[in-house]
C-alpha cells in the first residue's frame, strides 16, 4: 500500500499589488477600503476605452532592493512580469522564514536543501516593451516610409538586444525566481490566464502530497497594465467603457446590478506550500493548511470558448471541497474573482448558488478587484494571499463600491471581525479553466 | 489510500512538417527524411535563418467534420485540433463520447499564439513619437482600434488551444496548459499522468501544439544565436551530435495523446497502446541563457522519472539489455545542449549509457518548441509498436567528445519496450516521461 498524501500548509505569502509588496500595504488598503485605481503612471492612457489601471506606482516597489547584489545584472532582462515575481518571492519567503542562496547565509545553510524546493509560477502572455521594440522597429522604415521585412531581417534586429526574447517566454519568471533563490526541485508555468495562480498552487499541493519536494512556492503574475494587454482586455469585454470624467475608486462594482467591467491590474502573490514535516523540522509555524483542491474546465458555446459557465465553476468548487472532506456548512467566507465583469459575475453568482444553496446569501465574499483591478495570472494567488491573511487575522475587510444585492453578501461594508475557520477561494479564466482551494485556520 | 491506477495510452496524432497522420510522418522519419524547406510563412530572405521545418496544406475539414465552428482559431489552435481529432478517433471516442465529460481532462503544452505582425508594427510605428523616443499612448490605441482584429487577439492566449478542444470534445475535467518553453508539452503529459494517476480524471488529452515560424520568432531565436543559420540545403541544417552543428531549426506544428486509466479503458474496452509509467520535473536555477554545465538538471529529472517507474537505471534486465531500451533525444543540435544532454545520460546510465540507442527526430522534424515532446511522445509509442528506431539523420561528422549511440543516418530495427523523453526548456526547467509496453 503507499503511504498516506502528505499534508499540506502554507508558510509564507507574498503579494504584491498597486498598494506595494508584501502582505501589510494589501491588508491596511483593503482594511480601509481603499481604491488604488487610476491613471496608468508609466504612459499617457487616457484615449483608451478604459483609461484606468491598477498599477503599482515606482514609488511603491523599488526592484533592485530585492534583487541579490550578485544577481543584479540581470535585471536588464527582466519584463515588468518578471519583476512582479521576483518581487513577491521575496516577501514570500522573508513571510515564511526561509533562507535561502538569495540572502546569502554566512554559515551557508539553507532552510531547504535546494533539490528539494519545487517552483510553480503562473504566468501570461507577456507583452513587448513598446518603446524598446519601436526603436529597433523604426530602423526598419523604408524610403516609402513603411516598414521593411527586408530591411528588418537584414540589418533592423541587429538593434534589439540579443537576450530580447528571453524577457518574454512565460517560464522567465519561474526561470529568474528559481535562479536567485535556488529552487532545483519541480518546476511548471501553467498559463491559464486569471486561474493560473491557484491552478499553480493545486500542482505543488500534489508534488509534495507525493514526496517530490518538501516546499513550492506557488502562485502567479502578471502585468495587465500595459497597452497591449489593455487593448486586448478591452477587446475581450473585460473593461467597462468610461472617461477620464468617471470616478475609477468606484469603478469596479462585483455582483452589482449594473456593473460594467473590470480595469486592468498588475500584480501577483507568490505563497510557500509547505509539508507538515518540512514545517515540524524547522519549527516553523503554518499560516493555513492547504485542505483541498479541485480544477476544471468550462467547454463554452461562444466563439472562442472564452466565457466562464456556471457548471464549471461549481465543479471546480465541489472537487476541492470534496479533496478537503469539508461540506458546505463549514465554509466561513469565500474569495471569489468578483470582477464585475458582467458574463463572470453571472457565472460566479450562479454556481455559487448552485454548491451552496440557500446558504450562498449568508457567506461573506471577499471582493478585492475594486482597489487593485483584475491582474490577470495574478488574480488567483493574490485571492489567496487574502484569504489566508483574513484567517490569520480573523477579520474580514471592508468591500465597497457595490450595492443592492440581495442573493449574496457583498453589499459595500467595513472591514469587521468574523470567525473564520475554512475560508474558499474560486477563480474562473478567460479561457474556461476553473480552479478552487479550501484554506483550513491552524490553531 | 488504494494503490494509484495505470495509466495507458489510448490515442495518438499529430499535425507534423512530415505529415499530418501517424502512418505517413512515420514511413518519412523510418526513412529519414528532413521536413526542412525555405520559409513560405513570411519573406525570410534577408534574415540570419531562412528555412524552418513548416506544416504544409493542413486541411482541418479532414478531421473535423465541423471544422468551421473554429473559423477564428489561430495556427496553434489548428494544428491542436488536427492532432487531437485523430487521437480522439483512435481512442474510439469519436463513436462512443465518455460517459462522464466531468472526468475527461485536458493538460495541454501549448504555445502562445501568433502575434498580427503586420498590424501590430503599423501601431507601434503609428504610435511612435520620434521627438521623445517614446510610445505616445493617445496615438498607438486610436491606430490599434483602427487595425487590430479583435479575434486574432483574443486567440493569442496561450490556453486558446485549450479552450477549442474542450468546446469540440465536451471536455469539463481538470484542465491546464503549461508553458515550460521546449519542455511543455513533456511536461503536460507528465503531469496530466499525475492527475490519472492520483485518480482526479478517467481521460485526459495531453500534448503540445506551437508555431514560432513568423518574423518575431525568428529574430528572437536568431538574436539568441540559438537557431542554424546553415548555408547549404536546409535538410542538412539539423545536425545533433556532430561537430559542426551549429543551432536548431524551427519547426512547427502539434501532437496530441489521449492518456486514460487502466481501469476506465478496459470498462470501455479500449486497446492500450503503450503505458505511461514515469514522469520527472526539475529546474537548472543555473543562469538564465545557460544549461547546468553537468547537467545537473536534466539528470535530476530522467532520475526522477525512473525512480517513479521503478527502474534502476545502471542495473540491466535478466537477458542483460539496460532497462531503457531507446531514449528520444532533447538533441537540438545546439553545441551547449548536445553535449550536456549526453553527458546528464552518462551520469545517470553510468556504464550502460552507451548501450542504449538515443536520437533526435529534430534533426528531420526541426524543433517543434512547446509541442516538440509530443511528437517525440508519440514516435516513442510508434517505435515500441513497430520495434524500430528512428535516426538521427545528417550525422556525418560525429562530435568526438560525444560517444553515445545516436542511431545516425539510418532507422534500426530493435526489440524496443520501454522509452524515455528528454525535453529541456529555455529558461531551465526539464522534463522527462517514461513509456513502455503495454502488458496486461
Amino acid at each position: 500500500m503507499p503511504r498516506q498524501p502528505r499534508r499540506v500548509a502554507i508558510t509564507g505569502i507574498g503579494p504584491i499589488t498597486p498598494f506595494g509588496l508584501g502582505m501589510e500595504p494589501l491588508w491596511n488598503g483593503l482594511l480601509e477600503g481603499r481604491s488604488m485605481l487610476g491613471l496608468s503612471p508609466i504612459f499617457d492612457s487616457t484615449g483608451f476605452p478604459c483609461p484606468f489601471v491598477g498599477a503599482i506606482h515606482p514609488d511603491k516597489f523599488e526592484l533592485r532592493s530585492v534583487v541579490p547584489k550578485s544577481y543584479r545584472k540581470a535585471m536588464k532582462v527582466m519584463s515588468r512580469d518578471i519583476e512582479l515575481a521576483v518581487g513577491a518571492a521575496h516577501a514570500a519567503m522573508a513571510s515564511a522564514g526561509i533562507v535561502t542562496k538569495a540572502h546569502e547565509p554566512a554559515d551557508g545553510r539553507l532552510t531547504i536543501a535546494p533539490d528539494r524546493m519545487g517552483c510553480h509560477i503562473g504566468a501570461g502572455l507577456i507583452a513587448a516593451e513598446e518603446n524598446e521594440l519601436t526603436t529597433a522597429l523604426s530602423t526598419a522604415v523604408g524610403p516609402d516610409g513603411k516598414f521593411s521585412l527586408g530591411l528588418w531581417g537584414a540589418g533592423g534586429i541587429e538593434n534589439m538586444t540579443p537576450l530580447w526574447m528571453l524577457k518574454y517566454l512565460p517560464n522567465m519568471l519561474a526561470c529568474h525566481v528559481t535562479i536567485i533563490h535556488d529552487c532545483q526541485g519541480p518546476s511548471n508555468t501553467i498559463t491559464c490566464a486569471e486561474v493560473s495562480g491557484l491552478l499553480s498552487m493545486g500542482e505543488s499541493m500534489r508534488v509534495i502530497e507525493r514526496g517530490d519536494a518538501d516546499a513550492c512556492i506557488s502562485g502567479g503574475a502578471e502585468n495587465k497594465s500595459n497597452l497591449m494587454a489593455m487593448l486586448r482586455q478591452y477587446y475581450a469585454g473585460r473593461t467597462p467603457k468610461c472617461s477620464t470624467n468617471d470616478d475609477p475608486t468606484t469603478l469596479v462594482r462585483p455582483f452589482a446590478k449594473g456593473a460594467r467591467g473590470c480595469a486592468p491590474g498588475e500584480g501577483g502573490g507568490l505563497l510557500i506550500l509547505e509539508s507538515e514535516e518540512s514545517i515540524a523540522r524547522r519549527g516553523a509555524t503554518a499560516m493555513a493548511a492547504l485542505e483541498g483542491f479541485g480544477a476544471s474546465q468550462s467547454p463554452c458555446t461562444d466563439s472562442a470558448g472564452i466565457e466562464p459557465d456556471a457548471e464549471g465553476i461549481a465543479d471546480a468548487i465541489s472537487n476541492a471541497l470534496d479533496d478537503a472532506s469539508a461540506d458546505i456548512d463549514s465554509i466561513d467566507a469565500i474569495v471569489p474573482f468578483g470582477s464585475g465583469v458582467v458574463v463572470f459575475d453571472a457565472a460566479e453568482r450562479e454556481a455559487l448558488a448552485r454548491v451552496f444553496g440557500s446558504r450562498a446569501k449568508s457567506i461573506p465574499l471577499v471582493t478585492i478587484t475594486p482597489s487593485i483591478g483584475s491582474c490577470g495570472a495574478g488574480a488567483g494567488a493574490i485571492a489567496a494571499c487574502v484569504a489566508v491573511e483574513c484567517m490569520r487575522q480573523q477579520k474580514l475587510p471592508a468591500r465597497i463600491n457595490t450595492t443592492g444585492v440581495t442573493d449574496l453578501d457583498a453589499n459595500a461594508t467595513p472591514a469587521r471581525a468574523a470567525v473564520l475557520n475554512r475560508v474558499l477561494v474560486v477563480t474562473p479564466s478567460f479561457g474556461g479553466q476553473n480552479g478552487a482551494i479550501v484554506l483550513g485556520r491552524v490553531a | 489510500m488504494s494503490a494509484p491506477d495505470r495509466v495507458v495510452v489510448t490515442g495518438m496524432g499529430w499535425i507534423t512538417p512530415l505529415g499530418h497522420d501517424l502512418d505517413s510522418a512515420w514511413a518519412r522519419l523510418m526513412k529519414g527524411e528532413s521536413g526542412m524547406a525555405p520559409i513560405t510563412r513570411f519573406d525570410a530572405r534577408t534574415f540570419p535563418t531562412t528555412f524552418a521545418a513548416e506544416v504544409r496544406d493542413l486541411d482541418l475539414s479532414r478531421f473535423l467534420p465541423n471544422a468551421a465552428a473554429h473559423a477564428t482559431a489561430g495556427p496553434n489552435t489548428a494544428f491542436a485540433l488536427g492532432a487531437a481529432a485523430q487521437a480522439w478517433k483512435q481512442a474510439g471516442f469519436d463513436r462512443t463520447p465518455p460517459k462522464k465529460p466531468r472526468r475527461v481532462g485536458c493538460y495541454l503544452g501549448a504555445g502562445e499564439g501568433v502575434l498580427d505582425f503586420d498590424n501590430y508594427v503599423a501601431t507601434n510605428l503609428g504610435g511612435w513619437d520620434a521627438a521623445t523616443g517614446k510610445i505616445d499612448g493617445r496615438k498607438w490605441i486610436e491606430t490599434a482600434l483602427g487595425c487590430m482584429d479583435r479575434m486574432r487577439e483574443i486567440e493569442q492566449e496561450p490556453n486558446m488551444p485549450l479552450a477549442h478542444l474542450a468546446r469540440e470534445f465536451n471536455l469539463r475535467g481538470p484542465s491546464y496548459n503549461c508553458l515550460t518553453a521546449c519542455a511543455a508539452s513533456t511536461q503536460a503529459i507528465g503531469e496530466a499522468f499525475s492527475i490519472l494517476r492520483r485518480g482526479d480524471a478517467d481521460v485526459m488529452i495531453s500534448g503540445g501544439t506551437h508555431t514560432m515560424i513568423h518574423p518575431f520568432g525568428v529574430t528572437g531565436f536568431n538574436r539568441l544565436t540559438a537557431l542554424s543559420t546553415f548555408k547549404g540545403d536546409p535538410t542538412k541544417a539539423s545536425r545533433p551530435f556532430c561537430t559542426s552543428r551549429d543551432g536548431f531549426v524551427m519547426g512547427e506544428g502539434s501532437g496530441m495523446i489521449v492518456l486514460e486509466t487502466l481501469t476506465h479503458a478496459m470498462e470501455r474496452g479500449a486497446t492500450p497502446l503503450a503505458e505511461v509509467i514515469g514522469y520527472g520535473s526539475s529546474a537548472d536555477a543555473f543562469r538564465i541563457t545557460d544549461i547546468q554545465p553537468e547537467g545537473r538538471g536534466a539528470a535530476a529529472a530522467m532520475t526522477q522519472s525512473l525512480r517513479q517507474a521503478g527502474l534502476d537505471p545502471q542495473s540491466t534486465r535478466p537477458d542483460g539489455r539496460p532497462v531503457i531500451d531507446y531514449i528520444s533525444a532533447h538533441g537540438t543540435s545546439t553545441k551547449e545542449n548536445d553535449s550536456i544532454e549526453t553527458r546528464a545520460v552518462r551520469v545517470v546510465f553510468g556504464g550502460l549509457a552507451k548501450k542504449i540507442p538515443m536520437s533526435s527526430i529534430k534533426s528531420m522534424m526541426g524543433h517543434l518548441i512547446a509541442a516538440a515532446g509530443s511528437v517525440e511522445f508519440i514516435t516513442c509509442v510508434l517505435a515500441i509498436t513497430h520495434g524500430r528506431i528512428p535516426p538521427t539523420i545528417n550525422h556525418h561528422d560525429p562530435d568526438p567528445a560525444l560517444d553515445l549511440d545516436y542511431v545516425p543516418n539510418t532507422a534500426r530495427e530493435a526489440p524496443v519496450d520501454t522509452c524515455l523523453s528528454n525535453s529541456f526548456g529555455f529558461g531551465g526547467q526539464n522534463d522527462a516521461v517514461i513509456v513502455t509496453r503495454f502488458v496486461a
